[in-house]
């Protein structure tokens, strides 16, 4: 759908990894470029005509991102540089100062390294324990599982919506509640969800969620942080500057502004956050609900025709997401990678950043398909072309 | 050399590995070499005597490329001086590197002289290399 939207597809170009990040349409460069060309100024002051329009376009981006998840309230919607920093910034902003020594945080092996290494910090820094969720024969999380995890020191559950490589889409709604009731909050990396189905933050009653721009359509540089408000009443400014202050005085006294300014010192990406807007708008202008239909409808197709070549082993066959990982048999999964380039066909090999889910699954390293909208049937019979001749990927993988 | 030769040589050791085996011993020097895409990952344990290269294995999960390299090291290497040793690896990596190299003494090692037209390729080949002179820097400093 909407290929003639990028630029990049008018050549043969296959584009597979959309879990690393996503192409951009015209109407996203565009509107950066609009920025750029005629109101580039900076935001948060509005003393001329030029930096007025830049801090209305910038804030009214918040509106469009509060209205895509359903948050109750701009005030909930942080900018950042991403679903790391976000992430980063709920760690050690907010958990850092309620956690104490043997209080526990349940993750799984499957999580990818932002939702990983911020706690490990944590747990050297504060003594705090991490343990992680079992997953079940298909790697996925149920809620029978949570619950045997959970003990009466667990205070966090930190879980990725969408896993990066299994591609399992978690019940975070049933998880959450469970969690709710004893007390738990749950923290959602929503990087590989946001951009593929409708997620309502209220609906799903999450507390914090994280997600990036640049996997939606949107630019590189800028993602989102979302908290419920009492809680990031709550958070910590990991971040002090520009932007974010009151007043301050020579005698070190200083009073902070409010959320969600609070959470954002110095000039932000400004042209980033334009552009994240303009993506958010491209995407429903296509309706999210049909994107993920889309998407399940190249998911099965694709798993079909893949599973029927016998020198293919498919890792997540179950799994509901665009996201395909598999290994061809005796052949390294970077030489496959290596071989579809040569076929001008974009594809991840390797761990994936999930570098501990190798415990759990016995193979460190896979090939990982990402599918979104713009793929197409057509694509998937040529790749399957491609990969069902064992003698030929072994010809030119070098 | 053609692109068939050397195709088949590097499969041929992609394949059948050489001295492809874990050492437990701590005689051995063992250093990790991994490259940034973190991907390859390879071991080299090494045993150097009297700075002469008395034993050499690798293990590790990598792609054809530094599968083959990693072979073609060990075998060309082993029973070598650590100054030879060098020596290769310069030379080795000037080639890879197109810069002006010893082609005599690389030997079966030329099969990577044009992997320059890869550049995404050139570290696979390289990663070996890298490993084996943390090895002779670690035995240097014992």
């Amino acid at each position: 759908m909407h290929r003639e939207d990028f630029e990049i597809l008018k050549t043969n170009l296959i584009y597979f990894d959309n879990a690393a990040t996503a192409l951009k349409p015209k109407e996203v460069l565009a509107k950066m470029n609009e920025y750029y060309n005629e109101y580039s100024s900076n935001v948060k002051r509005g003393d001329y005509d030029l930096s007025y329009k830049a801090d209305t376009e910038y804030e009214n981006v918040r509106t469009i991102v509060k209205d895509f998840i359903k948050a109750h309230s701009v005030k909930e919607i942080a900018f950042t540089s991403g679903t790391t920093e976000s992430l980063n910034l709920i760690i050690n902003g907010y958990f850092k100062d309620k956690l104490e020594v043997n209080d526990e945080v349940l993750l799984t092996k499957a999580e990818h390294a932002s939702n990983i290494l911020p706690w490990f910090k944590l747990s050297k820094d504060k003594g705090i324990k991490i343990n992680y969720i079992p997953l079940d024969n298909n790697y996925e999380v149920t809620l029978d599982n949570v619950k045997k995890a959970i003990t009466p020191n667990t205070k966090v559950i930190a879980l990725a919506h969408i896993t990066n490589v299994v591609g399992d889409i978690r019940p975070l709604k049933e998880i959450i509640a469970y969690a709710h009731s004893l007390g738990i909050l749950v923290v959602v990396d929503a990087a590989q969800s946001v951009p593929h189905m409708a997620v309502n933050v209220q609906d799903l009653d999450v507390d914090f969620l994280a997600f990036s721009a640049h996997k939606m359509c949107g630019p590189t540089g800028v993602g989102v942080l979302y908290g419920k408000e009492h809680l990031l009443e709550n958070m910590d400014s990991l971040n002090l500057g520009g932007g974010m202050n009151e007043s301050f005085n020579a005698d070190g006294t200083y009073l902070l502004k409010y959320l969600p300014n609070r959470l954002e010192a110095g000039t932000p990406n400004i042209a980033g956050v334009i552009g994240l807007g303009a993506a958010i708008n491209y995407l429903n202008n296509m309706g999210i609900d049909k994107i993920a239909d889309y998407e399940k409808e190249l998911k099965t197709y694709f798993i079909n025709k893949l599973s029927l070549i016998p020198h293919v082993n498919i890792i997540n066959k179950n799994s509901h997401s665009g996201i395909i990982a598999f290994n061809i048999e005796g052949i390294f999964s970077q030489d496959v990678a290596f071989y579809l380039n040569k076929h001008h066909i974009c594809v991840r090999a390797g761990n994936h950043c999930a570098k501990i889910l190798k415990d759990e699954i016995g193979i460190a390293n896979t090939v990982r398909i990402s599918l979104y909208f713009y793929n197409t049937k057509e694509e998937i019979d040529n790749f399957i072309n491609l990969i069902s001749d064992k003698n030929k990927i072994e010809k030119e993988m070098l | 050399m053609n692109d068939e030769e050397r195709r088949e040589i590097i499969l041929e050791y992609n394949s059948h590995p050489f001295n492809k085996r874990t050492i437990n011993d701590g005689s051995y020097i063992k250093v990790n070499s991994n490259n940034e895409s973190c991907i390859d990952n390879i071991n080299l344990f090494i045993k150097i005597d009297n700075d002469i290269i008395k034993d050499f294995y690798f293990d590790g999960e990598a792609c054809a490329i530094t599968t083959s390299a990693t072979s073609i090291m060990i075998k060309s290497l082993l029973g070598k001086s650590i100054k030879e040793a060098l020596d290769f690896i310069t030379n080795y990596e000037n080639m890879i590197n197109e810069l002006p190299y010893n082609k005599d003494l690389l030997e079966e090692a030329n099969v990577y002289d044009e992997i320059y037209k890869q550049q995404n390729r050139k570290r696979c080949a390289l990663l070996p290399y890298i490993g084996l002179r943390k090895a002779i820097e670690e035995y240097k400093r014992k």
